[in-house]
């Protein structure tokens, strides 16, 4: 019975560290077909903004929480101006300048703080589940990413800027004849998508090996889990974490690390053959599921 | 959207003089030097995701090289070291490798860091008929009479890891290690001397390198319920294990014995409260407090700062290594691969700032001290030494004295 | 130009390349070129597909790597070399089929082809790369996961075990391989098949209600691409004698991608440019000790795609035509009798 807890805990837990991986990179892409390859190196900004300013004496609450998704955001809307917004609509071109983005940012951390930089520790402990020992992190891990998901879902369906945005996305140029700038909508979108990965990567300082490189081990699940999910930017990044999360949890508790890899791969190629839309673009589940966000 | 189109031709030509300016400046350095100075290769990432283990190695060749030519070179001549950066891309380790041989013809390369980065370069450098040392502990085996591997093999530091797990904490041991030869390879190691010791293994667990949550085997370690856990994780993303074991409260529940822990800098970047108490085994540490050993580590923190990554056995090494080589090359009077080679052959020893370092002749492997340690406050506190360790898994299926031809890797066949 | 001059101008220039290198380059630089233009073949299978086949695949890594592999436990297992090289060409191709089968009749889309693709070179990777010890060998050829498969052998005089390549004549296979690859895809692209090809890539649903069935000739164009990357594979274990897991790599997978943008897709020539250019400003980036390799690289990608977005070579193009630089979204459109280099 413990046993089955733990188990059950874990991969909630894991369901949870893939919502924050991909939502933000689900953000961008769901709302501006940009697909973000720098999303990795944002969640380690996320990281490093938090796990630096914490070590300069800031709280380690206000390093997750303020300063590693407000740091990271605003670096996003410096990107969009900078880079982004010259070439939205030509999908391949941002995926080539997000890569070479990517590769810059990793040199310039390398550049400013070396190699390798002192982290900081999780706070809460343990505590048991039965006989077994598991991390009390882990519950606000999970707290943390059904906060933003039903932050963005919220956001989305009931706020004016939500509204705008879903129409923007739909038909910017019939926005546009509204009244509304798509480029201001994009950049705004882009901040936030950004600032979540900002979140996320402070989030997970604590149970993370930080370096330049970290970015590299978090991208292809992130960009699995986000066109697994298909168009609705929430449901899709939910229910696509859900899967992948099981799986890839229940193979390695069962079977191996390499294995458990190899299932989350494995599961995405067989999804996306019955399911060449995503979860929530095709087949019944896309019927379902088509006027969620 | 019309984008904003900005002035293309201004950009690119500053982009263009920039670029050129940064390229120019290292090949007018190189230039300046004595035309007749005996050039030395290195081989390390310096970038990408092994730059951190590449960076302390690079640091510790320059500061030798720097030593040898303030105390008047050798053989009469200034010393330079011709550096590439590999960028943890084995396709450039190639292409340097035959740059390294072919075009600016060092005397010997020093360099390779992952055991694929050096089956890469070895072959290229027995082709082009150059001197070559790998500084870096591994799995052991390789067996070229044309290489010299410095570093400690699984015989010198397993060896003491274990028995010492097994004697302090109990006899149960689960396995944790890197999905690749190290990992693998070290881990039929562990197994050996966990029954050798009397002891059993509960399991063997494999983690690809990118793998960054543990959770669930932090639950499958806690149903086994070992007396020890010994691991063979590699790298930034593994560090993660030791912070979600913490932060899962068994730190102080299961003690944890490792291989690699502390090679990259780990003891100075998670918190004591994840580090403490560990135990290594390793050829060196920067806490030796020998005077060889503190002389070493002032003039590296003189000449690179307190920036620089922990001071490890790949450092030290690295260090080591290249003494050796300077050695030979006194010894034979000359740069000549094969008189070098004959000389290092002799039992060339150094005493470096691990101690002594000896060239055994039947595996091109060092004879050298190994220590146990344990984490404490963001420290090591070595707290048994044992001296003049030799190769002996090597040993066991290589012997360049009566097989001098051979250049291969073995993978040992480790019996129980 | 017409197609048929600048047809023979390009062949008559890499006769001039594959002939006069060895007489201005040292051995080294020989060396150098010849892995350059390994990945050149590499690059152009990737622009095959992509520019002219319209299909985004971000594994062609997996058939580059297959064919490596392929060709060192082949060549380790029979000595001759020849064969060895047409297994590495043959099983990357059928391995392509059966993949395109897989997605094309399956109706993927587009991203999702890049997604399964990628996928795909990920599994490669982790499974070579946990084929450590004595148990995964293949005949005489150990598999050697993460560390590789050292001294694989040359290639030698057809038929003939004795007498292997010297750098020279491998050089000579590398570029003559490389020549032929283009005259071959020339050859495809001027051909009936080639024209609904590309027609497919224009409009995939009217070239289907003229009775085309797009599947198959999607299936058959990423065939040839995984067979052409297979080609690259086997020539680049040749040329370092090491093969390794790495050639799976999403490093590896995203530099081929670079090399296609860079150059120009829609073009061949492009692809060929973009690996050389590519490749030789990372091996200068190498030897310099100011600035961190990542950053150099990264900040040059960056500059490039908002300065010469559609490639080098229809920039270059365009500049001899006097006509303004297409964006790269409307080279996709345009005829591709235009854009034939």
């Amino acid at each position: 019975m413990a046993l089955t807890g733990l188990i059950l805990f874990n991969i909630a837990n894991s369901i949870a560290v893939l919502v924050l991986l991909s939502l933000g990179l689900g953000v961008i892409y769901g709302m501006m077909r940009v697909i973000n390859l720098a999303h990795g190196e944002f969640l380690m900004l996320g990281a490093y903004t938090t796990v630096v300013s914490a070590n300069a004496g800031l709280n380690l609450w206000v390093a997750m929480l303020v300063a590693a998704p407000l740091a990271v955001g605003l670096f996003g809307l410096a990107v969009e101006r900078l880079f982004i917004r010259f070439l939205y609509g030509r999908i391949i071109d941002t995926m080539l300048a997000t890569w070479g983005l990517s590769l810059a940012v990793v040199g310039l951390i390398t550049t400013i703080f070396g190699t390798t930089v002192r982290g900081v520790s999780a706070p809460f402990g343990g505590f048991a589940i039965g006989g077994y020992q598991t991390s009390v992190y882990s519950w606000f891990v999970i707290a943390v990413a059904a906060a933003m998901a039903a932050g963005v879902w919220l956001v989305l369906r009931f706020t004016k800027f939500g509204l705008i945005v879903r129409a923007t996305m739909q038909n910017p140029d019939m926005a546009a004849a509204l009244g509304v700038s798509p480029q201001w909508i994009y950049m705004m979108t882009f901040a936030l998508g950004s600032a979540l990965a900002g979140l996320a990567g402070g989030v997970l300082a604590p149970v993370s090996g930080v370096s330049p490189v970290m970015g590299g081990a978090f991208i292809a699940r992130a960009f699995i889990t986000v066109l697994g999910g298909g168009p609705a930017i929430v449901t899709g990044t939910g229910l696509a974490s859900g899967l992948f999360g099981s799986i890839s949890e229940v193979a390695t508790f069962f079977t191996t690390p390499v294995f458990g890899q190899v299932a989350l791969l494995l599961a995405a190629l067989v999804m996306i053959r019955i399911l060449p839309q995503g979860i929530t673009g095709s087949g019944l589940t896309g019927r379902l599921l088509r006027r969620s966000l | 959207m019309r984008p904003f189109r900005p002035s293309r031709r201004g950009l690119l030509q500053s982009a263009a003089t920039l670029a050129g300016g940064a390229l120019a400046a290292p090949l007018v350095a190189r230039h300046a030097l004595a035309a007749d100075a005996i050039k030395v290769g290195s081989l390390l990432d310096l970038s990408g995701p092994i730059g951190s283990s590449g960076q302390a190695m690079h640091a510790t060749i320059r500061l030798a090289v720097d030593e040898l030519n303030a105390g008047g070179g050798l053989l009469g001549r200034q010393v330079e070291l011709v550096n590439y950066d590999t960028q943890s891309t084995i396709q450039l380790y190639s292409q340097y490798a035959q740059q390294l041989a072919l075009k600016d013809k060092v005397a010997v390369v020093h360099g390779g860091i992952t055991s694929a980065s050096r089956e890469a370069i070895r072959p290229v450098f027995d082709r082009y008929a150059t001197l070559y040392f790998y500084n870096v502990l591994y799995e052991g085996g390789v067996c070229d009479r044309d290489c010299f591997c410095t570093g400690t093999t699984p015989a010198q530091t397993v060896n003491k890891l274990v028995p010492y797990a097994l004697e302090t904490w109990g006899k149960k041991a689960y396995i944790i290690a890197a999905d690749y030869n190290y990992g693998q390879i070290t881990a039929k190691w562990m197994g050996k001397y966990v029954r050798d010791g009397g002891g059993t293994v509960q399991a063997t667990e494999f983690f690809p390198l990118d793998v960054t949550e543990f959770a669930a085997t932090i639950s499958k370690i806690q149903q086994a319920g070992p007396s020890v856990v010994l691991s063979a994780l590699v790298g930034s993303n593994h560090t993660a294990f030791y912070r979600q074991w913490a932060a899962a409260g068994m730190k102080d529940k299961i003690p944890i014995a490792s291989t690699t822990f502390g090679l990259v800098n780990e003891i100075a970047t998670i918190a004591p409260s994840e580090s403490n108490g560990v135990v290594t085994s390793y050829g060196y540490y920067e806490e030796l407090s020998t005077p060889a050993s503190t002389a070493f580590t002032k003039a590296v923190r003189a000449k690179f700062g307190d920036g620089l990554p922990y001071i490890s056995e790949l450092a030290c090494a690295t260090y080591e290594g290249f003494k050796l080589w300077a050695e030979g090359v006194k010894k034979a009077g000359s740069l000549d691969r094969m008189k070098v080679t004959e000389a290092l052959e002799t039992g060339i020893a150094v005493d470096g700032p691990s101690g002594k370092v000896t060239i055994d002749h039947a595996t091109h492997h060092v004879v050298r001290n190994a220590y146990l340690a344990r984490a404490a406050e963001r420290k090591w506190d070595v707290f048994q030494s044992y001296p003049d360790q030799a190769p002996a898994d090597t040993a066991a299926v290589c012997d360049l004295i009566k097989e001098p031809k051979l250049s291969k890797q073995f993978v040992i066949d480790v019996k129980t | 130009m017409t197609g048929w001059a600048s047809f023979a101008a390009m062949v008559a220039a890499g006769l001039v390349v594959l002939l006069g290198l060895p007489l201005v380059f040292d051995l080294f630089g020989l060396l150098q070129m010849t892995v350059f233009a390994a990945m050149a073949v590499l690059a152009l299978s990737q622009g095959f597909i992509w520019g002219y086949g319209g299909i985004m695949s971000f594994g062609q890594t997996a058939f580059f790597g297959l064919g490596g592999y392929t060709y060192a436990v082949a060549v380790m297992n029979m000595g001759d070399s020849t064969v060895p090289v047409l297994l590495s060409v043959l099983l990357p191709t059928l391995f392509a089929a059966l993949l395109g089968y897989f997605m094309f009749y399956g109706r993927i889309s587009d991203a999702y082809i890049g997604v399964i693709t990628l996928t795909v070179t990920v599994i490669l990777f982790n499974v070579v790369n946990s084929t450590a010890g004595d148990f995964y060998t293949i005949g005489n050829a150990p598999l050697g996961g993460f560390n590789g498969m050292p001294s694989v052998p040359p290639l030698n005089v057809p038929g003939d075990p004795s007498s292997p390549l010297d750098p020279q004549q491998t050089w000579y296979a590398a570029m003559g391989a490389l020549l032929l690859v283009y005259i071959l895809l020339r050859a495809v692209l001027a051909s009936r098949f080639g024209r609904v090809v590309v027609a497919i890539r224009e409009n995939e649903t009217r070239a289907q209600l003229l009775g085309y069935d797009t599947r198959l000739y999607k299936l058959i164009v990423f065939a040839i691409g995984g067979g052409i990357a297979g080609l690259a594979g086997c020539l680049y274990a040749n040329w370092g004698s090491f093969i390794s897991p790495t050639v799976f790599g999403l490093a590896t997978s995203a530099q081929v991608l670079i090399y296609v943008l860079v150059g120009g897709l829609g073009t061949l020539l492009g692809p060929i440019l973009g690996a050389v250019g590519i490749q030789y400003l990372i091996s200068v980036i190498g030897a310099q000790e100011m600035v961190n390799a990542n950053l150099v690289l990264g900040a040059v990608l960056v500059v490039f795609v908002l300065l010469v977005p559609q490639g080098l070579v229809p920039v270059v193009q365009g500049l001899f035509r006097r006509v303004p630089g297409v964006r790269r979204g409307q080279v996709a459109e345009a005829a591709p009798v235009e854009v034939e280099l």
